[in-house]
């Protein structure tokens, strides 16, 4: 069975609020959270989002020229 | 009480200030990006927010290029300790703050070469000497956009439309524009853009920082400070990503909740309401000292040329002692003396004795601006006696 969420990864809690903002924008709700402990990440903070809103997600991060480091199933 | 130092600190501030700061401390006056619990994110959103505002007043696209430092004096250092290198060498003007000239005159003991590009005795700076003064060794154009003791306004568009055209990159110090006088990095060319908070954009002191632009390449710019950040801790090198590799250290976030409270207030009026009614205040105070004999009035004495700092002082009477009866015998506040700027005194001629300087604010009034004039008008007819 595919996981509901999946976390973005992102270098600073600055760029996570950003990409929130982003996200918000464009009608995708995020939620920042703690990094889970099993991924390993620059930052402790990053953005918990709906699997389903991935694919589009990731269009408008790359829009705004933020493009997560990395992408995990939760 | 009239304050008329604004040009040093405006005060009083909108009162959302003051309140967005005491929100925040009672609120959520924790360690923005440390922590990843809500209340450490909300601090975080709150200075994200301060961000946002402050790029939204430069024309800035990305908020994450707005790095915070705690007034221009250090996001001035910043910029030219971290671009300039021995061998190189930098333009600058005759109006220039001690924040720029000071860091300079280090720079220079270190190998960096310096030309002062002379200005008007009203403080203006020919864009075609700036042009004559680049060399191939030219690494950066950094100018005053508006002198702190005459107020002459630099044609900054014009200078950064030059630095350009060669390929240099252009600081521009906004600490008496930012917040008066419409300032759009993309259509003036400025790569690098320091402001202050407690000045014309009335928040709160402790606040300030550079905005780099779009197009300017960060791996040029060493840091001015290292430290923890929140972000890559598992690294003992700097982040090399923005606004991270410049702002090491827990930040200002109560003073950047009242910046953002402050540059909301300020875009709300509109930066061309508050240009208007300061040309209203100048026009009223030029013309009522030009009509007091005795008065001496430096810079452009024209509104559409400065910003709303006036500096004059009463023949055979020390500016100093001028400052002090203004206080004592009429309550009027404002800042006598050098300025921190002993190259804009020498282009005015007012080295080493200094000015008396009034610098209006959005707070101030007409009403105010005459009753100056009536408190001039007495203390110059008494030195002439
Ligand atoms: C033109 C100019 N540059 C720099 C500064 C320094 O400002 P701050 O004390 O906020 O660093 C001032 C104000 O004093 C100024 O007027």
């Amino acid at each position: 069975m595919l996981s509901q969420f999946c976390v973005l990864l992102v270098p600073s809690t600055s760029y996570a609020v950003r990409a929130e903002n982003l996200l918000a924008r464009a009608g995708i709700e995020a939620k920042l959270i703690p990094v889970p402990r099993k991924f390993s990440s620059n930052c402790g903070t990053c953005l918990r989002i709906a699997r389903e809103d991935l694919e589009r997600a990731l269009e408008v991060l790359k829009k705004g020229k933020l493009e997560p480091e990395a992408v995990h199933d939760l | 009480m009239i304050y008329f130092d604004n040009a040093a600190t405006s005060w009083p501030k909108p009162p959302c200030v003051g309140e967005a700061m005491m929100r925040f401390m009672q609120e959520a006056g924790v360690n923005p990006g440390r922590g990843s619990y809500h209340l450490a994110i909300e601090a975080g959103r709150t200075v994200y927010r301060a961000r946002e505002a402050v790029a939204r007043l430069v024309n800035a696209s990305n908020p994450l290029r707005v790095v915070f430092t705690a007034n221009v004096t250090e996001a001035l250092n910043l910029a030219l300790r971290g671009l300039l290198r021995p061998g190189q060498h930098v333009v600058t003007s005759g109006i220039e703050h001690n924040a720029v000239m000071r860091p300079l005159r280090a720079l220079e003991r270190e190998g960096v070469s310096i030309t002062v590009v002379p200005c008007s005795p009203t403080g203006l700076l020919d864009p075609a000497d700036v042009r004559a003064a680049l060399r191939p060794e030219t690494a950066l154009v950094a100018l005053n956009h508006a002198s702190n003791v005459i107020g002459t306004i630099t044609p900054i568009a014009e200078v950064g439309a030059i630095a350009h055209e060669h390929g240099i990159p252009f600081l521009v110090d906004t600490a008496q524009t930012a917040g008066v006088v419409p300032l759009d990095m993309a259509a003036m060319q400025i790569d690098l853009l320091a402001f202050t908070g407690h000045k014309a954009l009335l928040g709160p002191m402790g606040t300030g920082g550079l905005v780099l632009a779009e197009g300017f390449d960060e791996a040029r710019l060493e840091p001015l400070i290292r430290g923890g950040t929140g972000s890559n801790s598992e690294w003992e090198e700097q982040p090399s990503f923005l606004p991270d590799k410049y702002e090491s250290g827990t930040p200002n976030a109560v003073g950047l909740a009242g910046l953002e409270a402050s540059v909301h207030w300020v875009l709300a009026r509109g930066v061309e309401t508050i240009r208007a009614h300061e040309q209203v205040l100048t026009a009223l105070l030029l013309d009522g000292l030009a009509e007091i004999p005795g008065v001496i009035v430096y810079g452009p004495r024209d509104p559409a040329q400065q910003v709303a700092t006036v500096s004059w002082n009463i023949a055979g009477m020390d500016p100093g002692e001028v400052g002090l009866r203004l206080e004592e015998e009429y309550g009027i506040l404002c800042r006598v003396g050098l300025h921190c700027s002993p190259a804009a005194h020498r282009t005015i001629g007012t080295f080493p004795t200094g000015t008396v300087r009034f610098g209006l604010g959005a707070m101030n009034t007409q009403e105010e601006v005459l009753e100056a004039i009536k408190a001039v008008y007495a203390l110059a007819k008494e030195a002439r006696c």
